[in-house]
């Protein structure tokens, strides 16, 4: 049987539109109220990325920044992420999970443990920001022989070798990153040479989904609307962060954002 | 694990870039991985290149202005009885501390890679500070990112650097200190790695870096081993090099040449910062037992809670306030060649006293937990052994600290 992610990629390009992919830090602003966010928002999201928070992230820019250290500090621990998942699983069994974070919270953990707790707790896939190819290749496999997706990362900055190497070893879904950036920076390249750079990934394998992410808000999702998915993190993270200020709602206004990313792409 | 003679210790790593199977490699995002391919291209080409070496050996000798000296710390010797305490006074050097060698070898590949634009992280500041002189120098355009806590705290190096031109970009993130300077400019070259080469101010980060700050630094021991056989007519047979850690720069660089000498006859020893007396938090994490982690491309001892987030560390000494090491020392610290310690910050204070008292010399608060050492073990040994500590920075940065805490 196909993956949940892969199935997740089939419904969207049935109704002719890319798949949503959200990104949200586990624990912000706590357990309990990331759990609620990710089962609001999972109404329109095709996919949920959740991000597992580090201290020091080398990739990520302020809004996700902002939304780990608010997470690590109400307390969220790496037991806890596993069973907001597992939580989260019991009433959206179908939507896909990717958890997302960096090496050393995994190493820590132990490589196989975290594994473990992943496919008990119904994890999808996996995303692991400073653990690239090759050096990922034997976590990667050990990913995949658990029925877990180890996404490839492929950035503006890949050679053309590389990038053949990487895509041969991928499993369901590659990840573009749109530009030279840390996330949630301002979109600094044009979508039509965004795009242009995932029609090269894409020829390759066709049958591989290709999503991209970083720079991508309410006003740029639009023009990007021909890839396979999306990926709304950043935008996600501050609209968490100003409710949080204004003292609103933070699983509404997410909630609502989410919905209007959806239907730009519709 | 094992250490190979005959081999420089920077070149002593897998094909993966870990020293000892274990220590080091290059945990970086996707995007870093073609500037960083192409960083360790060029400095394999460049280090077999004469016209290169020729240039480097030009810019040490006659910018930075090597040798430094090598000295008899009379005074304190017969102060403290025991062992003979030399001096190494890299701080000597053009900017007042071992960081100008990095800086400017990585200005000289930035100019051969042709990149116009050249990024640092600083802690104390001398890595800003020189990396913002060696900009001017070659005529690059430069940003340093540093600590907001370390900008109050190290204002003379501060007021250096935008002497220079170069813009600082105060870090308010985490702790306020070195660890998040290096983020947030790795997080800088992520997005800007096209036009913009980036220095790591010290013996850590992704392999290449380790080498580059490591083949840089290593002209202190290149000295010390001619300066030792001319005062000493050869390698005197007791010998003890002690130099402090934070990330580890001068350490590597006062040891290099030294490593392949058996201990018995050359003793390595690292002084890391114990943080102050009273407190539980330091920036030890080589002589207080951490567990391995990740931190900034690499993987080192490192001072993380178990769930692999990083602890906050505390030392008077900004430029030991690291929660990580280079790989290198933990090699070293495997194949027990060398040993490590630290200090605390009051041991480190009384050491810079007692010095200043004795000697016409002004180490930083860095090298005083060397010194700190250093009189800690010498009224014990014999006087034929030879005690000699890098004093690899000068006080001055330090005027405010020191104001405040001696009076």
């Amino acid at each position: 049987m196909a993956s949940l992610l892969k199935q997740a990629f089939q419904n969207a390009k049935s109704e002719n539109r890319p798949a949503l992919l959200t990104y949200t830090v586990a624990g912000d602003n706590n357990k309990k109220k990331s759990l609620e966010i990710l089962k609001s928002i999972s109404n329109y999201a095709d996919i949920c990325e959740l991000g597992f928070p580090h201290n020091t992230p080398i990739a990520d820019g302020g809004q996700i920044q902002t939304s780990a250290y608010r997470a690590i500090k109400n307390g969220i621990k790496i037991n806890d992420i596993f069973s907001i998942v597992k939580n989260f699983k019991k009433s959206k069994k179908t939507k896909p999970i990717i958890l997302m974070g960096y090496y050393n919270m995994i190493f820590q953990y132990n490589e196989n443990k975290f594994i473990t707790k992943c496919k008990e707790s119904k994890v999808d896939g996996l995303i692991v920001v400073d653990l690239p190819y090759p050096e990922n290749k034997i976590f990667a496999s050990k990913c995949k022989k658990n029925k877990i997706n180890y996404i490839q990362l492929v950035s503006p900055t890949t050679s053309k070798l590389r990038l053949k190497k990487i895509i041969k070893d991928s499993h369901d879904m590659i990840y573009y990153i749109s530009m030279l950036s840390t996330t949630g920076g301002k979109l600094k390249v044009s979508p039509k040479k965004i795009l242009k750079e995932y029609t090269k990934i894409k020829n390759q394998n066709k049958s591989k989904n290709v999503v991209i992410g970083f720079g991508i808000t309410e006003k740029t999702i639009k023009s990007l609307k021909k890839a396979d998915g999306l990926v709304v993190g950043s935008a996600i993270c501050k609209e968490i962060t100003n409710s949080i200020k204004k003292r609103q709602n933070a699983v509404i206004n997410v909630s609502n954002l989410v919905k209007r990313l959806k239907n730009k792409i519709k | 694990m094992k250490l190979k003679r005959g081999i420089p210790l920077i070149d002593q790593h897998d094909q993966h870039g870990f020293w000892g199977g274990k220590f080091g490699g290059s945990f970086i995002p996707e995007t870093l991985k073609k500037p960083v391919e192409d960083l360790t291209n060029e400095f394999k080409k460049l280090r077999k290149d004469k016209k290169f070496l020729k240039k480097r050996d030009f810019y040490f000798k006659n910018y930075i202005g090597t040798p430094t000296s090598f000295i008899k710390l009379d005074n304190l010797t017969n102060y403290l009885g025991g062992a003979q305490i030399w001096a190494k006074v890299v701080s000597e050097a053009n900017g007042g501390a071992h960081k100008i060698y990095g800086a400017t070898v990585h200005c000289l590949i930035a100019k051969s890679l042709g990149k116009k634009y050249i990024v640092g992280d600083t802690g104390a500041g001398y890595a800003g500070k020189m990396l913002s002189m060696a900009a001017k120098k070659f005529g690059l355009k430069c940003k340093i990112f540093m600590g907001a806590k370390d900008i109050k705290r190290q204002r003379p190096n501060v007021i250096a650097m935008k002497k220079n031109g170069a813009e600082i970009v105060p870090v308010y993130s985490g702790s306020q200190t070195l660890v998040d300077a290096v983020s947030e400019c790795m997080r800088y070259w992520v997005s800007n790695c096209d036009n913009t080469h980036m220095c790591v101010g010290s013996t850590v980060g992704p392999n290449i870096f380790v080498k580059i700050c490591g083949w840089s630094t290593a002209q202190i021991s290149k000295e010390l081993k001619v300066q030792l056989k001319s005062k000493f007519k050869k390698i005197p047979n007791k010998i003890k090099l002690i130099n402090c850690v934070g990330g580890g720069s001068s350490a590597y660089g006062f040891w290099s040449e030294f490593i392949d000498y058996d201990k018995k006859q050359i003793e390595l020893i690292g002084v890391e910062a114990g943080g102050p007396k009273k407190s539980k938090l330091h920036a030890a994490p080589l002589s207080k037992n951490a567990k391995i982690g990740i931190l900034h491309g690499a993987a080192s001892y490192l001072c993380q809670n178990n769930e692999g987030q990083i602890n906050d560390t505390e030392s008077i000494s900004a430029g030991l306030d690291y929660p990580g090491v280079s790989p290198i020392h933990c090699f070293l610290k495997d194949t027990k060649r060398a040993r490590y310690t630290y200090a605390t910050d009051e041991e480190a204070l009384d050491a810079h006293v007692m010095v200043t008292k004795y000697e016409n010399l002004n180490p930083s608060l860095e090298p005083s937990h060397a010194f700190a050492e250093a009189i800690k073990i010498a009224p014990k040994l014999s006087k034929d052994t030879i005690i000699i500590v890098n004093s690899c920075g000068d006080a001055k940065k330090d005027r405010d600290i020191l104001k405040e805490r001696l009076g």
